[in-house]
C-alpha cells in the first residue's frame, strides 16, 4: 500500500477476479449439462482460492483448492459421468413459472439484504485477532489459525472430525448388505501409459513430502493439519483412479484404527486437561505446542484416509477373508 | 504462566459433567467404529452411564438453584466456548436420555448383531449414528457458542440422514437425499446469519451476544436467515414436505428418534436465538409471523393425518401438528411484560409441549413397529383385531395418543392447558380456537386407529411374527412416562427458571 | 471502495445466486453443486469480516478463517454423503429425480411394513 498506484493496481486486480468468479459461477448453474456445471464448480473452487488469498487467509485457500476445489470436483465429475443417462429426464422436470418467480424474488431479497449489509460495515471493524495474539506465546505456536482450531476453539475441531466419520459411514450405509466390509466400488483399471498415469507416479512423491510440509510449517506460518490432510488425500485418490493401487476394504482392521486414532488421541489429550491442566482440552503451559503438533500429526493421518474413502465411495465388491 | 488461571473462574464446579454429557456418546461413535461387531455393547453399556450424566447435571442445577457452566480449554468467551446447563437444558438432558435409553432397550430386537460374532452394516449404522444423535442433541442442548452449535446441528443432520434409509430401499433413499438437501440448505442459512452476527458484534457466545444486540439492520437480516434455515430443519408448515416420507419410511426405533428428538434440536436453537440472544428487542410482528405458521401447521398436519392409510405416516403428519404447537410459545411469551417471560404460563406450556411429544411420539413410533412386525404391514383398514394380540402395545398408543389430543392427565394436556390459559389471558383469544380444533382433529385422527384396532377382525388375525412381552414392556413404560408427566406440572415450571435473567446464574457478565 | 467491499458484494451476488440454484433446479445434483455454490458465498462473506478484522499486527482476524476451514470440511462431507445417495437412488430405481410418486423400477418388497 506505498503508493495510490499500487493500490490501484490491487484493486483492478480484486474487481476482475471478483467479476470472474461471478461469471464462473452463473456459468455453473445456467449451464446446458450437469458436466459443464461442474466443470464450472472446479474453476469456481480454483479462482475462489486465489481470493482467498488476496483477502489474507492463505490457510483458507490451500482448504479451498484442495477439499472445496479438488476433492469435492472429483466427487461430483464422477457423479456427473455416471448419471448422465438420467439427465435428460430430470432436467425436464423443471418448477413452474410462479414457483421460479417467487425463488427469484426470494434470492435476490438475501442477495440485496447481505449487499446492504457489506456496504454499511460497522465501525470499527470488531476482530478477536488481538484476544488471539495475546495468548500466541503461551502456545508457542506462531499460526493464530492453528492456535484457533486446535487450542481457542478445539471443541469444535473435535466436534467436526465426527462429523466427517459419521459422514463416512453414513456413505459405507448405503453399499448392499453383501459388500459390507469390502473395497469400495470397482476397482480402476490399472493405467501404464497416458497422461493420467504419468501424473499419479509423478505427483505422488512431491504431492507427499508438500502436504508432509504443510503439515509441519502449520505451527509457525499457513499450513496444518487439514490442509496436509487433505492433499495427502488428493495424492491417494489420483494413485487409485489411475488403477496404480486399489483402495482398503473398509472392514479392514488397520483402515478402521487409522480413521479413527486421530480424533481418538485429539480426545484423550482432551481429558487429560482434566487431570493435568485447566480442565477439557486445556494444555499444560510448557506442553502446548508438542501436544498440538502430535495431536495434528495424527489428525492429517485420520483426515487424509477420511477423505480419501469418502470421495471413493460405498463398498462395492464383496470381502475378501 | 497457565493461560486459563483467570479466565476458568467463571466455570462451575460441575462443569466437567456438561463435558461428559457430550464426549460420552462421542467417544462411542469412536469405539463402534473402531470395533464395529461391538458396537451394540458399547452403546448399551454408554447408556446407563449417559443417564446418570444427564440426571446429575439435572440434580446439581436443581439443586444449586443456577447454571453450570464449563469453559472448554480454559479460554473464556469470546476467544473461546463455554457450555452451560440452565434450566431448561436440563430438562432437555433428561428427556434426551430417557428417550434414547427406550428406544436403545427396544431396538435390541431389531438391530441386534448377527450371531456368527462379525460385524453386519445395518446394527453397526443404527448404534453409531444413535450415539451420534445423542452426543449431538446434549451438544445443542448445551451450547453456547452460535458455531459451535452449528457444528452441533451439522452432527445431528449427519447422524439422522443415514438413519433414514438403513433398508436402502428406493422410497427411503429418495426421502433421505430430500431431508439432507433441505437440512443442508437449512444449516448454510444459519452459518449465514452466524457470520453476520460476529461481523457486527466481534462475538458468538449468546450470552455476550445478548448484551451487546441493538435494534438494527444487521440483527433483523441474520435473524430472519437463521430462523428461516432452522424451520427448514425443524420442517414448520410450510417447509415440511421433507419429513413424512423420511420419518415414516425409517425404521421405527430410528423413526421414534428422530421425530422424538432430532426436529426438536433446531426448534430448541430458534427458542435461543429469540429468547436469549434477542431478548429485549422487539420481535412481535415475527412472534406473530412463527405463530401463524404454527397454527397453519396444527390444522394442516392433523387434517393430513387424518386422511393417511399407513399408521406410520399417520403418526408423522401429526408429529408436523404437534411441532405447530410449539411455535405458538414464540407469539404468547412475546405478549407477556419482557421480565416474566419466563415465568409465564405459555413459556412452561411451550417446554412442556416439547417434552411431552418426544416422549409421547417415541412410545406411538415404537408401537407401530411391533404392530408393523406383528402384521407384516401397517395399513389402518387392516389393524382389526391387533388389540386382542398386542393389549400392551395398543394401550401404550393409546396413551401416547392421549398426550397428542391433550387429554388429562397427560402430559400433553397440562401443556395445551397452559398455551390455551396463556392465549385467554393474554387476550390473544384466536390461537385458542385453534389450539382446541388441534385437539379434536387429534382425537379424530387417534380414533381412528383405535377404532378398528379394538375391533374384533372380520377373519381370524394371521400375525407373522412374534412380538417379545420385553419390547411391548418398554414402549409401554415409555407412554406411561408421558402420561404421568402430567401429574408434576409446578416443579419444571421452577426449574426452567434456573438460570434466566431473572434468577441467580452462575456467572455474573 | 476497498477490495473487502467489492468480495463482499461478490459473496452477497453469490448467496443469492447459490439459493436460487438450489431451490429451481429440478436435477438433485445440480442442487447439491448449487449448495456449494451458495456455502462459497457465505465462506467468502466470513473471509471478508476476517478482513475487515485485521488488527494487532496480524493481515485478518484468524477466528473466521478457522471457522470457514471447518465449513469447508463439513460442507465436503455433506456433498459426498449427498452424491453418494443421489448414485445409489439413481442405481435402484434408474431415475435420478426427488419428483414424489411411484418409483419407475416398483420395489418387489415396497408392500412391507415400513418397520
Amino acid at each position: 500500500m506505498s503508493t495510490g498506484f499500487a493500490l490501484d493496481a490491487g484493486l483492478v486486480l480484486d474487481a476482475g477476479l471478483a467479476a470472474l468468479v461471478l461469471a464462473v459461477a452463473v456459468g455453473a448453474i445456467v449451464a446446458g449439462t450437469a458436466f459443464a456445471a461442474v466443470v464450472g464448480f472446479v474453476t469456481y473452487g480454483l479462482l475462489l482460492a486465489l481470493v482467498w488469498v488476496r483477502l489474507a487467509a492463505v490457510d483458507v485457500a490451500l482448504t479451498e483448492a484442495a477439499i472445496g476445489s479438488g476433492v469435492t470436483g472429483a466427487v461430483l465429475i464422477a457423479a456427473a459421468a455416471r448419471l448422465r443417462p438420467a439427465e435428460a429426464r430430470s432436467a425436464a422436470e423443471r418448477p413452474g413459472v410462479p414457483l421460479r418467480l417467487a425463488a427469484a424474488v426470494l434470492s435476490a431479497l438475501v442477495a440485496a439484504g447481505l449487499a446492504m449489509l457489506v456496504l454499511l460495515p460497522s465501525a470499527p471493524a470488531p476482530s478477536l485477532g488481538p484476544a488471539a495474539a495475546v495468548h500466541l506465546p503461551e502456545l508457542a505456536i506462531g499460526n493464530p489459525v492453528t492456535a484457533v482450531l486446535l487450542a481457542y476453539r478445539a471443541i469444535d475441531t473435535l466436534l467436526e472430525k465426527i462429523v466427517l466419520l459419521l459422514a463416512l459411514l453414513g456413505v459405507w450405509s448405503l453399499a448392499p448388505d453383501r459388500f459390507w466390509g469390502g473395497a469400495p466400488g470397482q476397482p480402476h483399471a490399472a493405467q501404464q501409459d497416458g497422461a493420467l498415469a504419468l501424473l499419479a507416479r509423478l505427483l505422488p512423491p512431491v504431492g507427499i513430502v508438500v502436504g508432509v510440509y504443510i503439515l509441519w510449517v502449520g505451527a509457525v506460518a499457513p499450513g496444518g493439519a487439514f490442509q496436509g490432510g487433505a492433499i495427502l488425500a488428493a495424492m491417494w485418490i489420483l494413485v487409485m483412479i489411475a488403477g496404480l493401487r486399489d483402495a482398503p476394504a473398509t472392514g479392514g482392521r488397520r483402515v478402521r484404527l487409522l480413521l479413527v486414532v486421530g480424533p481418538a488421541v485429539f480426545l484423550a489429550v482432551g481429558l487429560a486437561g482434566f487431570v493435568v491442566a485447566d480442565g477439557f482440552l486445556a494444555y499444560p503451559a510448557s506442553y502446548a505446542k508438542p501436544l498440538i503438533i502430535a495431536i495434528e500429526v495424527v489428525l492429517t493421518l485420520s483426515i487424509a484416509v477420511i477423505l480419501g474413502l469418502l470421495a471413493s465411495g460405498p463398498p462395492g465388491r464383496e470381502r475378501q477373508r | 504462566m497457565p493461560p486459563a488461571v483467570t479466565l476458568a473462574s467463571a466455570a462451575t464446579a460441575g462443569g466437567f459433567l456438561l463435558v461428559l454429557a457430550i464426549i460420552l456418546p462421542a467417544a462411542g461413535v469412536l469405539l463402534a467404529l473402531a470395533f464395529g461387531r461391538h458396537a451394540e455393547r458399547i452403546a448399551l453399556l454408554l447408556m446407563p452411564a449417559g443417564f446418570a450424566i444427564a440426571i446429575a447435571i439435572l440434580a446439581d442445577v436443581w439443586h444449586s438453584q443456577a447454571s453450570l457452566v464449563a469453559v472448554m480449554g480454559g479460554w473464556a468467551p469470546p476467544l473461546g466456548i463455554a457450555l452451560r446447563a440452565d434450566g431448561l437444558s436440563a430438562m432437555m438432558l433428561v428427556t434426551t436420555a430417557l428417550v434414547i435409553c427406550a428406544v436403545g432397550l427396544f431396538a435390541r430386537g431389531d438391530f441386534g448383531m448377527p450371531a456368527g460374532g462379525g460385524e453386519a452394516r445395518a446394527p453397526l449404522v443404527f448404534w453409531t449414528m444413535l450415539m451420534g444423535v445423542w452426543s449431538a442433541l446434549n451438544a445443542i442442548w448445551l451450547g453456547r457458542d452460535l458455531f459451535n452449535l452449528y457444528v452441533a446441528l451439522e452432527l445431528l443432520t449427519f447422524s439422522a440422514v443415514p438413519l433414514v434409509c438403513l433398508d436402502g430401499r428406493a422410497e427411503t433413499l429418495a426421502a433421505a437425499l430430500r431431508y439432507l438437501l433441505f437440512a443442508l440448505v437449512g444449516s448454510v442459512l444459519y452459518l449465514l446469519g452466524v457470520a453476520l452476527f460476529y461481523g457486527a458484534y466481534g462475538t458468538l457466545d449468546i450470552g455476550l451476544l445478548a448484551g451487546r444486540v441493538r435494534a438494527e439492520p444487521v440483527v433483523w437480516v441474520s435473524a430472519a436467515l437463521m430462523t428461516a434455515g432452522l424451520l427448514a430443519k425443524t420442517a414448520l408448515f410450510p417447509l415440511h414436505l421433507w419429513l413424512p416420507p423420511a420419518h415414516a419410511g425409517a425404521p421405527a426405533a430410528a423413526s421414534a428418534v428422530l421425530s422424538a428428538l432430532v426436529v426438536k434440536g433446531s426448534f430448541f436453537l430458534a427458542v435461543r436465538l429469540w429468547f436469549d440472544v434477542l431478548p429485549g428487542l422487539p420481535g412481535v410482528p415475527a412472534a406473530q409471523a412463527l405463530g401463524t405458521l404454527g397454527a397453519a401447521a396444527i390444522i394442516f398436519g392433523s387434517v393430513l393425518a387424518l386422511r393417511q392409510e399407513r399408521l406410520k405416516l399417520l403418526i408423522a403428519y401429526s408429529t408436523i401438528a404437534q411441532i405447530g404447537y410449539l411455535f405458538l410459545l414464540f407469539p404468547l411469551s412475546t405478549g407477556a411484560a419482557a421480565a416474566g417471560i419466563w415465568g409465564s404460563v405459555a413459556w412452561t406450556g411451550g417446554v412442556y409441549q416439547l417434552v411431552s411429544h418426544a416422549i409421547a411420539k417415541a412410545a406411538m413410533f415404537m408401537a407401530a413397529g411391533l404392530i408393523g412386525e406383528a402384521l407384516g404391514h401397517d395399513r389402518i383398514a387392516g389393524l382389526g383385531g391387533i388389540g386382542r394380540a398386542l393389549p400392551m402395545t395398543i394401550f401404550a398408543f393409546g396413551l401416547g395418543g392421549m398426550s397428542l389430543m391433550g387429554l388429562p392427565p397427560s402430559g400433553g394436556f397440562v401443556a395445551k392447558l397452559m398455551l390455551l390459559t396463556a392465549s385467554v389471558t393474554e387476550g390473544q383469544w384466536w390461537w385458542a380456537v385453534v389450539i382446541l380444533l388441534g385437539g379434536l382433529l387429534a382425537a379424530a385422527y387417534v380414533f381412528r386407529v383405535l377404532a378398528p384396532a379394538l375391533a374384533g377382525a372380520d377373519e381370524p388375525l394371521r400375525l407373522c411374527a412374534r412380538v417379545s412381552r420385553r419390547r411391548e414392556a418398554v414402549v409401554l413404560a415409555l407412554a406411561v412416562g408421558a402420561l404421568l408427566l402430567g401429574l408434576l406440572p409446578l416443579r419444571p415450571s421452577e426449574l426452567l427458571q434456573i438460570g434466566r435473567p431473572a434468577a441467580p446464574t452462575a456467572i455474573m457478565r | 471502495m476497498s477490495a473487502e467491499t467489492l468480495y463482499g458484494l461478490c459473496a452477497a451476488a453469490l448467496v443469492g445466486l447459490g439459493l436460487f440454484g438450489s431451490i429451481v433446479d429440478p436435477q438433485p445434483l445440480r442442487k447439491i453443486l448449487a449448495f456449494n455454490l451458495l456455502g462459497g458465498g457465505v465462506f467468502l462473506l466470513f473471509g471478508v469480516i476476517a478482513r475487515r478484522g485485521a488488527a494487532a499486527g496480524m493481515a485478518a482476524d484468524p477466528v473466521p478463517q478457522a471457522m470457514v476451514i471447518t465449513g469447508i470440511v463439513v460442507a465436503f462431507s455433506a456433498t459426498a454423503l449427498a452424491v453418494t445417495l443421489l448414485l445409489r437412488l439413481f442405481e435402484t430405481t434408474g431415475q435420478a429425480t426427488l419428483r414424489t410418486g411411484a418409483p419407475a423400477r416398483p420395489d418387489p418388497d415396497s408392500d412391507r411394513a415400513g418397520s
